[in-house]
């Protein structure tokens, strides 16, 4: 029935598809012609349907879920030289660079500020949690 | 005057499972994740582009509540009593389709309403939501 009453979705799926294969292969050397072959498409097709659907061309969106995975590691202590090469960067100075232009801060201030952030949580948890939430949870009590 | 909503919660049967749904297959951020203590932890997540809000993971079977009311609420969530919230996106019939492919489970496909295109998924706990692209 949805497919009656739109008949883009098959459209659609290619498109996921191709977007679901960026987000589990962001950290190998993919480039757009195995990207567009994912989806079927012509390259020049296959960039204008995904920035219709996503508003970012692939590189974009490949460039987003790779800093996005970056700020993830990071935030879980991980070394920046490590988790440069595993988001798929080959130099840490074009990984630096770009996750400065995307986040406003280089890697390694952004790992401290939220390592800074992490000892707050930890020394002060109930200065995160409104009042109300950590009374009924019993928590101001301890 | 109120200006705005800054959290709301959502009751979860598992905290662990839920976070895992609300960030690898609906695509939301974590926002805070505090311990508290051996059997608590406040954890908060929201939509990408919507920073301000804090949706709270909160499990039913904790000290909050006493055993019965435990037991009754996970019932409930579980039976698909609760519709918690309206998300709203850019192309529904993509979000639709990435969901789906990633294993969410919808009770109603997109269609066509008054005030825009509605679909309903469910939550790995059973809370039910409408995905809305407006008018």
């Amino acid at each position: 029935m949805i497919s009656q009453e739109y008949p883009k979705m098959y459209l659609y799926r290619r498109i996921i598809q191709a977007k679901l294969f960026i987000d589990t292969h962001y950290a190998d050397n993919i480039d757009l012609n195995i990207i567009a072959d994912e989806a079927y498409f012509s390259k020049f097709h296959f960039i204008k349907q995904f920035k219709n659907v996503y508003q970012k061309t692939p590189h974009q969106y490949l460039i987003f879920v790779r800093v996005e995975k970056a700020m993830d590691l990071l935030n879980a202590g991980i070394p920046v030289s490590e988790v440069c090469y595993a988001v798929g960067f080959e130099s840490l100075s074009s990984f630096s660079g770009l996750f400065k232009r995307v986040v406003g801060l280089t890697p390694s201030a952004y790992l401290l500020k939220q390592q800074k952030l992490k000892a707050k949580m930890a020394s002060a948890p109930l200065t995160f949690i409104p009042g109300c939430f950590a009374e009924k949870n019993g928590w101001t009590k301890k | 005057m109120i200006s705005k909503m800054t959290h709301t919660s959502v009751l979860v049967i598992n905290q662990e499972s839920a976070c895992d749904f609300y960030t690898n297959k609906l695509g939301f951020k974590v926002i805070t994740d505090v311990p508290m203590g051996a059997d608590g932890r406040w954890l908060t997540v929201g939509p990408p582009d919507q920073p301000g809000l804090e949706i709270v993971l909160s499990p039913v079977a904790k000290s909050m509540y006493s055993k019965e009311t435990a037991d009754t609420l996970s019932e409930l969530v579980k039976n698909g009593t609760f519709g918690v919230a309206v998300f709203t996106c850019e192309n529904i019939f993509a979000t639709y389709e990435e969901m789906k492919a990633k294993g969410v489970e919808f009770t109603k496909a997109p269609k066509k309403e008054f005030y825009g295109t509605e679909a309903i998924f469910k939550d790995d706990s059973g809370n039910w939501f409408s995905l809305a692209q407006l008018n």
